[in-house]
């Protein structure tokens, strides 16, 4: 692949709508948020995070908006600080919520209607390829 | 010798281990996916593979972010089910063959794919759903397992046609072992699906049947597809779909679909399973007319016609005739 065709290929990822893809800036800057996330996969650490949440998430070297998204449970915002869903739904797994609870909070709609949706075939991939073209 | 007998690919929807795992598999919701697995594990049971290579991608399980192996092989004696959060399902470890996982790391490295060699490495659902829909429920797993992880959540994971490659090299080192086994492959994961974003939820069933089809007859469309069109078409985790390639590599050019299912929505996602064996031999059309009828059916079965000897022998002729493209 040449360089241009690297270079067109990152720039058409932005295109696709509501779609944050995992790349290496994206990598980097959800390092500490994913990391804390991680941490959760362990029973000892999933009860000093219910123990206290704020307390338990210092240790991470999150920045103060991901703190805030991850206490706020903003499922949106913890994409765009760099979270990936595989981590962030750890929070959901504690939680005891789905990820159809998580994906109508990140698509503006209640669990409900997101399974609904999902019963009726799914989000239609027409009008959702791209930002720019409508198909 | 050693050798490759069937392919699989099927998704690894975690919510289908877990309705399982709870007894939901009755439910409305459950039943039109599970009502249809029986007839793949009859066929998997039939096969009998001594192991199963499950190409898979680990969901911060094993592997975080502190390392990100684009393909690592297992070839420990065991691997053991990981906490994703839930604390570990409760189904069987699963039992290496680490002589042969051995065999086809040395091979497929010095064929120029460098693999990640893993003594240690907890699978999670991405290795045990699949199993579970192969296998039910059993005390132990009945096949040895060798688990080759692929990395599909960091940008980049390899292309397509990498995957199919690979699957080559695997087929080619799996055929040069010197042990006798019957080795069958499965690539999971997908089918369509997004978990993230605002486009969270979006489903192309249209896109997942063209897959399916051109998996069995036209697989180049598949392999050369970019990392763009799978996600934009199939979702940003619809790109697990590459891993199916893997195992598409790991079969002969022509292949015979002996079971699909097709499901939406399992959960968030598209759920597809398909059962594929090698296709035997091509005949001359002199020599299908010159077979006696048990072996013109056990012809026909294994280019995936359903035939039967209590059926009149010159409708099974024909049948086996057109799929040759002789009449």
């Amino acid at each position: 692949m040449t360089k241009e065709e690297k270079a067109e290929l990152r720039k058409a990822f932005a295109d696709i709508p509501g779609t944050y893809v995992f790349t290496p800036e994206h990598s980097k800057m959800g390092y500490p948020l994913n990391m804390f996330c991680m941490s959760l996969n362990k029973a000892e650490n999933r009860a000093a995070f219910g123990k206290d949440e704020a307390a338990y998430i210092e240790k991470f070297g999150m920045s103060l908006e991901q703190k805030e998204a991850v206490l706020k449970r903003q499922w949106l915002r913890m994409l765009e600080l760099g979270g990936n869903i595989y981590y962030t739904f750890k929070i959901a797994i504690f939680d005891k919520k789905s990820m159809q609870h998580v994906g109508g909070k990140m698509s503006g709609i209640t669990e409900d209607e997101f399974k609904e949706m999902m019963l009726s075939g799914g989000r239609s991939i027409i009008g959702n390829r791209s930002k720019e073209q409508d198909y | 010798m050693a050798k490759i007998v069937g392919g699989i690919g099927c998704s690894h929807v975690p919510a289908v281990g877990a309705a399982h795992d709870h007894g939901k598999t009755e439910n409305g919701y459950w039943s039109p996916l599970f009502a249809a697995l029986p007839a793949a594990r009859k066929w998997i049971k039939d096969l009998a593979p001594d192991v199963l290579i499950l190409v898979y991608n680990d969901h911060a399980s094993a592997f975080s972010l502190e390392l990100i192996p684009t393909f690592a092989i297992g070839v420990a004696q065991w691997f053991e089910n990981a906490d994703e959060g839930y604390g570990p399902r409760k189904i069987p470890d699963v039992e290496g063959h680490p002589e042969l996982a051995w065999h086809i790391t040395e091979s497929c490295i010095l064929d120029g794919f460098d693999l990640t060699i893993a003594n240690k490495m907890d699978v999670d659902h991405g290795c045990s759903v699949p199993l579970t829909v192969f296998f039910g429920e059993p005390e132990a797993w009945p096949v040895k397992v060798i688990p080759i992880c692929v990395n599909v959540i960091q940008y980049p994971p390899p292309t397509a046609k990498r995957c199919y490659d690979l699957g080559q090299a695997i087929r080619k080192a799996v055929e040069e072992y010197d042990g006798d086994l019957k080795v069958a492959i499965a690539g999971t994961g997908g089918m369509s699906h997004q978990l993230q974003g605002e486009r969270a939820g979006v489903i192309n069933t249209e896109f997942d049947v063209n897959y399916l089809n051109n998996l069995r007859d036209n697989n180049d469309v598949n392999k050369n597809r970019s990392h763009l069109e799978y996600i934009r078409e199939a979702g940003s985790e619809g790109i697990e779909l590459v891993m199916w390639q893997i195992m598409r590599g790991a079969m002969e050019d022509k292949v015979v679909e002996k079971f699909r299912k097709y499901h939406v929505a399992s959960s968030n996602t598209a759920f597809g399973i398909i059962c594929f064996e090698n296709a035997p031999e091509e005949k001359t059309e002199a020599e299908v007319k010159a077979m006696k009828e048990p072996e013109l059916v056990e012809y026909a079965n294994a280019l995936g016609i359903k035939a039967h000897v209590d059926d009149l022998k010159k409708y099974t002729l024909e049948k086996v005739l057109t799929k040759l493209g002789y009449s």
